[in-house]
C-alpha cells in the first residue's frame, strides 16, 4: 500500500507535530536540553528550511543539526584551487556540476577562474562531459567528480561507458566522498550530544540500510532513513524519537518507496569495480577523516585525472574567522559564526556552508536570519 | 545535485550503453537507465516506467502516482526549474 496523497496532507502533518512534541517533551524536560537530532543529509536541511518545520516544532524540545551531508559545503579550498590549476592548463576543458562553481578556493571559485579566460563548462551529468570529450578530441576532458554514494554510481558508470567506446581524453579528478566513516567520525567527536538521525533517503537508495546498523548497535543511537518531503521528515522525526522513548536504538526505513534494504545491486556494482577507499580524505571544518574518500582503481589510471595530470594537491587551510566545522558538528548554529551574514553571504560565501542552497548556512540565510534575530534575547528587539 | 526529479521512460537510444531517453514535464533528455534495468532484462523493458533521475542516471523506479504529485509539488514551489533548466541545457550534445 502506498501513502502518495497522506504524504502531503496538512491535517497528518499537524497530527505528527503535535504527537512529536508530546513524546519528546517529557525527554528534553528531563534532560534539561533540547533533544538533538541530526539531518545528515542537505536535502533534509533544505526541506527544513524551505517548508518551515524547524519553527513548528518548539524550540525547547527538538533542535535539528544540520549534517555534513552537503558535498560542496565540505570541499576544503586546496581542492578548489587544484580544481582551477588544472582547469587553467589551455589543454584542458574543466567540467563540472553548477554546485561546485562558486565554493570559494584561496584564489577564488571557477566561476571567478572561467571569467579569467578558464575553460570551465557547467554540466548537468557526466554523461554530457563525455559527449564533450567526443566533440573535442584534441582536448582533454577532466570532469569534477563530487558528491556522496549518490552521485557515485553515475561517475563509475560514465568511466566504464568512455572505456567500452574508447574514448582517451576523458578523465575524473576524483573526489567522491562516503558517509559511513563520516559519521562514525562524527559519533566519536568527544563533544558529540546527537541523540538520533535522520538518515540520508538517496544515499541509502544507493547503499541500503544495513551499512547504518553500528550506529544502533554500537552506538546506541536511533536512525530513520528519511525521504525528502515535508511529511516524510516528520514521520521519520516521529520513528527517532518514539524509539528515544521506547529506549530502543534501531535502524529504520521511512522511505521504503525508494530505498530497498540491500540498495541498488549494479549501482554498487559499478562503484566497486571503478573506485576504491583512500587511507583517508580532508574534509572542510572537519579535518582528516580515514577511509571517507575513494579514488579510482589502477586499472583505470587512463581516466584518472590524478595519474594523468600535475596536480598540485594543495593543503590551504579553512579561513580563521569562518566556523564552518562548529557547526558542521552541531556545536553551534550559523547565527552564532562570527561572519556569517556579514562577510560570509549567499552572494559573497567565505565558507563553503553558505554557498549550496543545501548548506546550513546559507538555508538559515534565506529562510531563518529573521526570525531567529527575532527571538535572541540579547537583540533587544520584540518578537 | 541529490534531491533528483521523476521521469517517464519513452524510449531506448542506445541498448548496448543501456541509454534511454525520458520525458520530464515536456523536457526530453538521454539518460542511462543501467541501475533500473533488472537482471536478465533488456532495456526496453524500461518503457513506460517511472524513474527518479538524479545527474543524468535512473537510479530507482517510483510509482506513477507517486513521481506526477512529486512532479506537482516540485513544481508548485518552483523547485523543479532549476533540474528542468539544467535537463534542457543538456538535452542538446555540445
Amino acid at each position: 500500500m502506498r501513502f502518495t496523497d497522506e504524504f502531503r496532507d496538512p491535517d497528518k502533518a499537524r497530527a505528527l507535530v503535535k504527537e512529536i512534541d508530546a513524546l519528546a517533551r517529557p525527554l528534553a524536560r528531563a534532560r534539561g536540553t533540547p533533544l538533538q537530532i541530526m539531518e545528515v543529509c542537505g536535502g533534509h536541511t533544505h526541506t527544513i528550511f524551505r517548508y518551515g518545520l524547524k519553527s513548528l516544532l518548539s524550540e525547547d524540545v527538538i533542535e535539528f543539526v544540520h549534517g555534513p551531508g552537503c558535498p560542496v559545503c565540505v570541499l576544503p579550498m586546496g581542492r578548489v584551487d587544484d580544481c582551477i590549476a588544472l582547469a587553467r592548463d589551455p589543454a584542458i576543458i574543466f567540467a563540472t556540476f553548477g554546485d561546485a562553481m562558486r565554493v570559494p578556493g584561496s584564489q577564488g571559485s571557477l566561476l571567478q577562474a572561467k571569467a579569467r579566460g578558464a575553460d570551465v563548462r557547467m554540466v548537468y551529468s557526466p554523461l554530457d562531459a563525455l559527449a564533450v570529450a567526443r566533440a573535442n578530441p584534441q582536448r582533454e576532458v577532466v570532469f569534477f567528480a563530487l558528491g556522496f554514494e549518490t552521485t557515485m554510481p553515475s561517475t563509475a558508470l560514465t568511466v566504464l561507458q568512455a572505456r567500452r567506446e574508447g574514448v582517451q581524453n576523458f578523465s575524473l579528478f576524483c573526489n567522491h566522498i562516503t558517509i559511513i566513516p563520516t559519521l562514525k567520525a562524527i559519533l566519536d567527536s568527544p563533544e558529540l550530544r546527537i541523540d538520533g538521525f535522520l538518515g540520508p533517503g538517496h544515499v541509502s537508495m544507493v547503499i541500503g540500510n544495513r551499512p547504518y546498523r553500528f550506529i544502533a548497535e554500537r552506538y546506541r543511537r536511533p536512525i530513520v532513513i528519511a525521504g525528502f518531503e515535508p511529511l516524510d521528515l516528520l514521520q521519520s522525526l516521529w520513528m527517532v524519537i518514539k524509539q528515544l522513548r521506547e529506549g530502543r536504538c534501531a535502524v529504520e526505513n521511512q522511505y521504503t518507496r525508494i530505498v530497498p534494504e540491500l540498495g541498488n545491486v549494479p549501482a554498487l556494482a559499478a562503484v566497486q569495480e571503478v573506485f576504491e577507499l583512500r587511507e583517508f580524505f580532508e574534509w572542510r571544518g572537519l579535518g582528516s577523516i580515514d577511509h571517507s574518500g575513494v579514488r579510482m582503481r589502477a586499472e583505470f589510471a587512463a581516466f584518472d585525472a590524478e595519474r594523468k595530470f600535475s596536480i598540485p594537491n594543495l593543503k590551504i587551510a579553512d579561513p580563521a574567522s569562518c566556523q564552518c566545522g562548529a557547526v558542521l558538528k552541531g556545536l553551534i548554529k550559523p547565527r552564532q559564526c562570527k561572519v556569517f551574514g556579514s562577510d560570509c553571504t549567499p552572494e559573497r560565501p567565505l565558507g563553503a556552508l553558505m554557498v549550496s542552497s543545501e548548506g546550513a548556512c546559507s538555508a538559515y540565510y534565506q529562510y531563518a536570519r529573521f526570525a531567529e534575530q527575532a527571538v535572541e534575547p540579547d537583540s533587544g528587539v520584540p518578537a | 545535485m541529490c534531491l533528483g526529479i521523476p521521469a517517464l521512460v519513452v524510449g531506448i537510444t542506445d541498448a548496448r550503453n543501456k541509454l534511454g531517453l525520458v520525458d520530464v514535464c515536456g523536457v526530453r533528455r538521454q539518460v542511462n537507465l543501467a541501475c533500473v534495468i533488472d537482471a536478465g532484462q533488456t532495456p526496453e523493458s524500461c518503457i513506460g516506467d517511472w524513474v527518479l533521475v538524479h545527474v543524468g542516471f535512473a537510479m530507482s523506479r517510483i510509482d506513477a502516482t507517486e513521481a506526477r504529485l512529486t512532479l506537482e509539488l516540485l513544481q508548485q514551489l518552483g523547485e523543479a526549474q532549476a533540474e528542468l533548466e539544467a535537463l534542457r541545457a543538456g538535452a542538446v550534445e555540445h
